[in-house]
């Protein structure tokens, strides 16, 4: 069931990129960094997280995780050490996507030559 | 220099105009809407099917077992573009493939490799985030300020 409910979910979340990108201007990196800040947004209002118990994959995978991910990680410190944990807890939920992309895309650049 | 009266448009342009518009190619809206639904669904399941095996594998809570899934998504993300695959997937797959997470595998690995050529250094290592580092400075940003207000609110 919990595939299920990924797949309509993620399903629909890349649906309403395709139909924003085919029906507006909007670049690929515009519609990427709204789905980041939409997800920052419901992140900060904890509703992302009934998402994700929703739908699993279908919300964690997708890019606006990623904002759910950095706010949640700063609320998370702000908790413990207070204001201050805004800054330090950033990075916290965030790092393993930003370091393995960093860590292969390195790798991969290094092996592979662009196709043309 | 004095400002120019818009040259009437003559009867020939404007039928002109309207043939470009008519043959200009529109994009398959619906066929890449649903190829958009399914490529992204999959990938979503895919990543849910990654998760489950790491939770029970590596004895993780599910939570936690989250991150491996990721990175192996993130590891095929770079492969296949490396390999040249991706491209060949995203045309098919649009937003399917853009949109999760190894779409931003993607953006990083294909700026890597666009700027080999110009080293290590000025190519590999600070064009990585062209493309990229959109997402990482206005989530960021937002996750900053929306961070602030829910701490002071809570305190």
């Amino acid at each position: 069931m919990i595939y299920l409910k990924a797949f309509l979910l993620g399903g629909l979340i890349c649906l309403v990129a395709q139909v924003i990108l085919d029906n507006t201007k909007y670049s690929p990196g515009h519609v990427l960094s709204g789905l980041t800040v939409a997800g920052g947004v419901l992140g900060g209002f904890g509703l992302y997280d009934r998402l994700v118990e929703f739908a699993g994959g279908g919300a964690t995978v997708p890019i606006s995780s990623f904002g759910n991910a950095l706010v949640k990680g700063a609320l998370m410190e702000a908790r413990t050490h207070g204001v201050l944990g805004v800054l330090t807890g950033m990075f916290e939920l965030t790092s393993t996507g930003i370091t393995a992309a960093i860590v292969f895309g390195f790798l991969a650049a290094l092996a592979f030559n662009p196709k043309s | 220099m004095r400002p120019v009266a818009k040259k009437p448009v003559k009867a020939d342009q404007r039928r002109y105009q309207r043939l470009v518009q008519e043959r200009e190619p529109r994009p398959p809206r619906l066929r890449n809407a649903c190829a958009a639904f399914l490529s992204g669904g999959a990938v979503c399941v895919l990543g849910q099917a990654l998760t489950d095996f790491y939770q029970a594998v590596l004895g993780l809570d599910r939570q936690a077992a989250g991150n491996p899934a990721i990175a192996t998504l993130i590891f095929l993300g770079a492969l296949l573009t490396g390999l040249g695959y991706f491209d060949k997937l995203a045309r098919f797959a649009g937003a399917g493939l853009a949109v999760p997470v190894t779409g931003f595998a993607n953006a990083v690995t294909s700026s890597a490799l666009e700027f080999k050529r110009e080293g290590l250094v000025f190519g590999i290592g600070s064009k990585m985030f062209m493309l990229a580092g959109s997402v990482i400075t206005f989530g960021v940003v937002t996750a900053f300020f929306v961070g602030l207000v829910a701490a002071v609110i809570h305190r």
